[in-house]
């Protein structure tokens, strides 16, 4: 008999004559609380709404004779029948509030409701982006301040606040790179990446121009310093890298990479998504790097909304601050906040590399990361890196027997845990342990990923997570691996209870169906 | 603190089990002069709900609230009513919480929504296929420069002077580190768009024209010739929609031969929010779908045949093809466009067609309110809900002035356009649902004193 952890005692009764779940089905095909859904398009109708709007002024339109003359055909519900769809909707969803969500690199912790609330204050929901200054100093107040935390927390002298995810934020400082080297009238054209980095990374510097070149690691999941060495030259832009590193680990050469590639008149751009392993405790200003984005949405805690929207501001060191792209908030000495954009630019800031997207920023995301800092604190943060990267040790510690952990014999690693699938049998993969996984009630790792792991699982419990919570974590993984290495064939058509069995993604991307189609459309598709 | 489970005893007993005396042996690959000792100088320490609340609040009434006054901006942002049912749904922490679809079985919830909201999307626009989301409108804007650069070959695109003058301002900023080749003017006081100018444009090199439609002076062109003249030439049309709520009143830029349709999609479920987060519309037609940028939401199977839906095309994305990527987008706006999208499945067809005539008649009977008053003159012949006054005077500090009074009364050209005096006596009036006649008439009324 097991306990629960609530201390009350469960136990399955094998001789309970329940019937086969496979041969038991019912009328609608739903299992309880296991609903399907349709979609709008099957349930709604043009002809129906859930708003009630008044009538229009009796004045003769003046559209320019382009009034629209073909159908829309974009179904309504009333209010009542799309609360439920959206609900029931919500409910083949894993989450956060659902339970542990172990994505490494991804910094999956408790979005705290203060947040929400604040961003829903009026006076920052339900405010222009172009109201006169004078009338949002509160707002830009607000930019000014979390950029005060952003540049103490980082150690650095400038932020740009302006980019709207990771990935924008990146292209921000490599054009911040790449401005600073044209306004000395160098044109390099290579940017080195490590062969862990996540993709955004040489997508992004191809997206800015660049051609991109891979640095080895080494044995220990660490940047090779000597290929790296090696390498640099009059063509090297810069550097694009990842610390804590993607498998897990800190840089411990971080300072002596920065110091080489200035050395050799590059610069070097450090990929904030792990920032969680160090915030509070470690300052990227220290190490050498000049340009470093910051994941609100990960070490922040704003939502990830199933899959953004994120917020990316970027810190610079002082050799690439004058580059910062447009707007941004400065604070005058009577403390007036007074806005930088095309309007105001033109007296000093002519060096800044331009505006990069409309307006001024993830201001929603801005309120929920700035009640977040306020909520824990300079000290608070610093238990926030400390219990990441102690509960990410602990899963390692806790399961490098049953699964092969790589780098775990070169010492500890930073907040998250990193396996391989070396040991597992009968042609098991980490896909299945993943699928797994799902039918033990939890959301998979990041698989697959860094690439220099074969079957890599990057776990990442994050500090929001009970021990209780991790302790059962670790037990169903440990069950789940143990499934994988013994040959367990189930795990193959894994997830067995979940909303979905495995969905064909070969078939999806052959032939996409990226719309809904009139069921006859379908029918002629497939004729 | 609130939003930390261990305990001090969870963290000893833990650190027996790493086998670890402290949590400093952790951190120990970091170089010792980087670590800090204590918490970092400068900064408070951690606060109670009260104490932050109390704090944000105060920063919040800091500022003029839209609702609190007649309020009349648009340029690439729109005030319309949000109904109280989209908040709640996007506030279900199994929408907020989610991450990224990757894992679908657990995912539908995420997944379904987003199919619908490319259908809603695409059909809106009149394309065949829509993406699921980017960033905004002027970044999408710009990735469908891009794209059409991918698909022609060609690196000249032409946009036209109506387009927002913040997209031209990203698509500058990036064209001068990818070299492409951007034609582009400020806009002149006319009544008409610079369609017509426009067609002389478009050769043999041009990848694409960029129109906004309606145009940043709320201006309605037929862009059907220039559609025309782009395919006789294997150029695209881009259209840029940035109030989509206008396309329950115009003919879709699909209709018309648009190739590639990008917007802001702020207007339906989103909210002001000081300029973001947004969330990026992205359609096209079906031929172009492997050039696309940014995720993908596909039906398929089961492995017991039942219907579901997961991110798919991801060989174009850079977690697979990396530096060879359509982009390096990795995310997309997800919870804006499940806000978008409950908004617009609570319109409806009929909603939309209502409220965008709602939009539209309000603003026709407030400019020819306001171009009534002596030193007022309305520019547009067509317009949606969205027109631009000529004043006989700058209209820079008329708005500054009248936000003083608590009125809010629209976007001066001379704030958008710095650098061209020409502009500099035109204001950009939006009127939404949310204006009443009696915020129309406080316009009025203030402007008449500021112009007497």
């Amino acid at each position: 008999m097991n306990m629960l952890t609530e201390g009350r005692p469960t136990k399955q009764d094998e001789n309970l004559a329940v019937p086969d779940q496979g041969a038991l089905k019912t009328h609608t095909g739903n299992r309880a609380l296991m609903v399907d859904e349709p979609l709008i398009f099957e349930t709604g109708s043009p002809d129906r709404s859930g708003v009630d709007l008044p009538e229009a002024p009796s004045v003769e339109s003046r559209l320019g004779g382009l009034d629209r003359d073909e159908p829309i055909s974009i179904p309504g519900l009333s209010e009542a029948e799309m609360v439920r769809h959206y609900t029931r909707l919500s409910r083949q969803n894993y989450a956060i509030d659902v339970g542990l969500f172990p994505l490494g690199s991804c910094t999956m912790k408790h979005n705290p409701r203060l947040n929400e609330k604040m961003a829903r204050l009026k006076g920052f929901s339900d405010i222009h982006p172009l109201q006169p200054v004078d009338s949002v100093q509160g707002a830009l107040g607000l930019i000014d301040e979390l950029a005060t935390w952003l540049k103490t927390l980082t150690g650095m002298p400038a932020v740009a606040m302006s980019p709207k995810a990771g990935a924008h934020g990146e292209l921000c400082g490599i054009l911040a790179i790449r401005s600073a080297l044209e306004a000395r009238g160098d044109a390099r054209e290579v940017i080195l990446v490590p062969e862990s980095a996540h993709g955004t990374n040489p997508a992004t510097a191809a997206f800015a121009g660049y051609k991109v070149e891979d640095i080895p690691a080494n044995a220990d999941g660490r940047v090779d310093l000597d290929a790296l060495k090696a390498r640099l030259g009059p063509d090297v832009a810069g550097v694009m890298i990842t610390n804590p590193n993607t498998c897990g680990l800190f840089e411990p050469d971080m300072k002596a990479i920065s110091d080489a590639v200035h050395d050799a008149g590059g610069l070097v751009y450090c990929d904030g998504a792990n920032f969680n392993a160090i915030v509070g405790r470690v300052r990227p200003g220290d190490l050498g790097i000049d340009a470093m984005h910051i994941n609100l949405h990960k070490t922040f805690s704003t939502p990830h909304g199933g899959g953004g929207p994120g917020s990316g501001p970027v810190v610079f060191s002082e050799a690439l601050a004058p580059f910062a792209p447009l707007p941004f908030v400065e604070k005058t000495e009577d403390g007036h906040f007074h806005l930088v954009e095309e309007e105001t630019a033109e007296d000093h800031h002519e060096s800044s590399f331009g505006r990069m997207v409309a307006f001024h920023g993830q201001m929603g995301m801005f309120t929920r990361a700035l009640t977040y800092m306020l909520s824990h604190g300079a000290d608070g943060l610093k238990q926030v890196s400390e219990d990441a990267v102690l509960n990410a040790n602990y899963v390692l510690r806790s399961l490098e027997d049953v699964l092969d952990a790589p780098f775990a014999k070169s010492g500890p690693c930073m907040h998250e845990a990193l396996f391989s699938d070396n040991g597992f049998t009968n042609g098991l993969t980490t896909l299945d342990l993943a699928k797994g996984l799902i039918d033990e009630g939890y959301h998979p790792m990041t698989m697959y990923f860094p690439l220099v792991v074969h079957g890599a699982m990057l776990v990442e419990p994050t500090e929001t997570e009970s021990r209780a919570a991790i302790d059962q974590f670790i037990g169903a993984l440990r069950s789940v691996a143990e499934r994988a290495k013994a040959g367990d064939e189930l795990l193959k058509s894994a997830p067995h209870f979940a909303p979905r069995r495995r969905l064909d993604e070969t078939q999806a991307a052959r032939k996409p169906i990226l719309v809904w189609q009139e069921p006859e459309e379908y029918a002629e598709a497939a004729e | 603190m609130r939003y930390l489970p261990l305990t001090p005893n969870d963290r000893q007993d833990m650190l027996a089990t790493i086998g670890a005396n402290s949590i400093d042996e952790l951190f120990v690959d970091v170089p010792e002069d980087a670590r800090l000792d204590g918490p970092i100088r400068d900064l408070p320490m951690h606060a109670g709900e009260m104490a932050v609340e109390a704090h944000m609040k105060k920063l919040a009434k800091n500022n003029s609230a839209a609702g609190d006054m007649p309020f009349f901006l648009g340029a690439g942002a729109y005030r319309h009513h949000v109904p109280a049912s989209v908040d709640h749904i996007i506030q279900r922490g199994e929408f907020l919480t989610a991450y990224t679809p990757y894992q679908p079985e657990i995912a539908q919830g995420t997944l379904q929504t987003l199919f619908e909201f490319q259908t809603q999307v695409a059909r809106l626009f009149g394309v065949d296929v829509a993406n699921a989301s980017m960033y905004d409108g002027s970044t999408a804007c710009w990735e469908a420069i891009v794209m059409a650069r991918r698909i022609t070959k060609r690196g000249k695109a032409v946009l036209s002077s109506g387009l927002h003058p913040h997209y031209v301002s990203v698509a500058k900023t990036m064209a001068r580190f990818t070299k492409d080749q951007l034609v582009s003017e400020a806009p002149t006081l006319e009544a008409a768009t610079d369609g017509a100018d426009l067609l002389d444009q478009i050769d043999d090199d041009t990848s694409c024209v960029v129109v906004q439609y309606p145009d940043i002076l709320g201006r309605i062109g037929d862009m059907s010739a220039l559609a025309e003249k782009a395919h006789s030439h294997k150029a695209l049309l881009i259209a840029v929609v940035t109030e989509p709520v206008a396309l329950g009143a115009i003919k879709s830029p699909g209709q018309m031969g648009a190739d590639i349709v990008v917007g802001e999609g702020q207007s339906l479920g989103v909210g002001l929010q000081f300029g973001g987060p947004y969330v990026g519309l992205f359609g096209c037609k079906q031929k172009y779908v492997r050039q696309m940028p940014g995720r993908l939401c596909g039906e398929t199977m089961d492995s017991e045949g039942k219907r579901g839906f997961v991110l798919t095309l991801s060989t174009r994305e850079q977690h697979i093809r990396r530096e060879k990527a359509t982009s390096n987008i990795c995310t997309n706006s997800g919870l804006c466009a499940l806000a978008f999208t409950a908004h617009m499945t609570l319109l409806g067809e009929k909603g939309l067609r209502e409220l965008a005539m709602l939009n539209h008649k309000k603003a026709v009977v407030a400019a020819d309110r306001l171009a009534s008053i002596d030193g007022v003159s309305l520019l547009n012949e067509s317009f949606f809900n969205e027109f631009t006054l000529v004043l006989d005077k700058d209209t820079r500090p008329i708005v500054r002035k009248l936000a003083d009074q608590k009125i809010l009364a629209g976007v001066s050209l001379g704030r958008l356009y710095p650098e061209e005096g020409a502009l500099a006596h035109g204001l950009i009036v939006a009127v939404t649902e949310t204006s009443s006649d009696e915020d129309v008439e406080a316009l009025a009324t203030a402007l008449e004193g500021e112009l007497a």
